[in-house]
């Protein structure tokens, strides 16, 4: 269970309390420049911001922000790559390679060169890269954006999965059917305030 | 050993005329540069002129409290030129207190050891030989400095994604920073490798040729000059890899953040 007092940035964020169950995905939405990203990125503390976070019971201060960040993985809607090859960014090769048929990518995806990637190609293993550390909940911005249909259908069957297992997902889309699909919460933000959506 | 010849004021202006000519050229040529080429040249000749005034009554004075007057206020003036080289610094002088901080701590260090030990002056704080040594070491210093902060801003500017990437997948901020400050620390070092590894080849540099013009023994520049390079190398590495470490430590925080906030908006 993921329980946020409210996230402060003044004048920018202020979104109020709001919980995340075990097993449940939330969906957000908002107009660009709404307080998406600023939401995602101050619930895994990239940026300065005010409020209690805690997951089962346990404050974020109270542990280093990189143990912190293994519990919350962010995925950013465009990812960052620091080596000049997929695999140097996999501290597990062996789990990584389980799980590409999943994202529909082929065995050798790991071999391949990171400025050849297309953006779904870098979506979909940004993900894996984030799978592999074994986050509790999944912070996704646009996920499944530069997807085909079929990619986007394996990549959701996977989220299923990851919420069967017991664990969470916040949701950043613009795709109102996957929403649908996957989120027991939908809530917009507008100007940095999380709303309840009127209807499910 | 011979004299130095002595220089008139009309061998100086003879030697000028080719920067003049250069100068006109520009003009001509509307290259834009000749007026900070002018000024520049200015600058050099009254600084000059003026530090040997002072250079002379230092010399004539010897103190402890007029020497270390003298290097604060070149230390000052050091430090206020790393940071007015940056393209982005630090917010609320940071920039300024971190650079004189570096410069101060690694060259003053390097200098009086070698005045003690090494070269054992008596008294250690003569100014014939502190203030000399000491700007050179600055000088060095200040370019490898400048150009190793001004490396490790422009990387963490255009790796800002990638370090946030590492950051988000549980790396520290020192993790994440590591290639960039690779990146940074060869920045600062390359002008001082360059200069060691082009140094008896290529250059002569300018202490040894001013003291064979002077009339004395090679061999014995040559020495002068190895401890110099040597001081300067060493005061320079130290200055390069605290200044940019120290930066690092100031563009992120305790919770593993980039904060690029505390940095001024790009000079236009």
């Amino acid at each position: 269970m993921l329980e946020v007092e409210g996230l402060r940035r003044p004048g920018l964020l202020d979104s109020g309390p709001f919980t995340l169950a075990s097993g449940s995905c939330l969906a957000l939405r908002g107009a660009s420049g709404a307080g998406k990203s600023l939401l995602l990125r101050a619930l895994v503390d990239l940026d300065p911001n005010e409020g209690r976070v805690s997951l089962g019971g346990r404050e974020r201060r109270s542990m280093p922000a990189a143990a912190w960040r293994r519990l919350l993985a962010y995925l950013p809607a465009e990812s960052g790559w620091w080596a000049s090859d997929v695999a140097s960014h996999m501290h597990d090769r062996a789990a990584a390679q389980a799980l590409l048929p999943a994202v529909k990518l082929p065995p050798e995806a790991l071999d391949w060169q990171v400025p050849r990637l297309s953006t779904g190609e870098r979506q979909r293993l940004a993900l894996v890269r984030a799978l592999i550390q074994k986050p509790e909940i999944l912070l996704l911005d646009e996920p499944t954006a530069a997807l085909d249909p079929e990619a986007e259908a394996a990549v959701e069957i996977l989220f299923t999965g990851f919420l069967a297992a017991g664990k969470s997902l916040i949701l950043v889309t613009h795709n109102a059917a996957q929403a649908e699909r996957l989120a027991s919460t939908r809530l917009t933000i507008a100007k940095g305030r999380l709303l309840q959506e009127a209807s499910a | 050993m011979n004299p130095p010849i002595p220089l008139t004021w009309l061998d100086l202006l003879l030697a000028s005329s080719f920067l003049l000519i250069a100068a006109i050229l520009g003009l001509i040529m509307q290259l834009g540069v000749t007026r900070s080429f002018l000024v520049a040249a200015v600058r050099m000749t009254v600084q000059l002129l003026l530090i040997g005034q002072i250079l002379t009554w230092l010399f004539l004075n010897t103190s402890l409290w007029l020497t270390l007057a003298a290097g604060t206020l070149m230390l000052l003036a050091a430090g206020y030129e790393v940071q007015a080289r940056q393209e982005r610094r630090l917010a609320r002088g940071w920039s300024y207190v971190l650079g004189t901080g570096t410069l101060t701590v690694c060259c003053s260090i390097v200098l009086f050891i070698s005045l003690t030990t090494q070269i054992g002056v008596e008294p250690w704080y003569d100014p014939r030989y502190a203030i000399p040594l000491f700007g050179m070491l600055l000088g060095n210093a200040m370019t490898g400095v400048s150009l190793g902060l001004n490396g490790l801003v422009a990387r963490l500017d255009a790796d800002t994604r990638a370090i946030e990437a590492q950051l988000l997948l549980g790396a520290d901020r020192w993790q994440a920073l590591r290639p960039t400050l690779r990146h940074a620390m060869r920045s600062g070092f390359m002008p001082i490798v360059n200069s060691m590894a082009a140094t008896g080849l290529i250059s002569l540099p300018g202490m040894m040729s001013g003291q064979i013009l002077a009339g004395n023994d090679p061999n014995e520049a040559v020495r002068y000059q190895i401890l110099v390079m040597f001081i300067i190398g060493g005061s320079t590495a130290l200055s390069v890899v605290a200044s940019v470490m120290l930066t690092a430590w100031r563009v992120t925080d305790t919770r593993d953040r980039l904060r690029l906030d505390r940095l001024s908006a790009a000079k236009k």
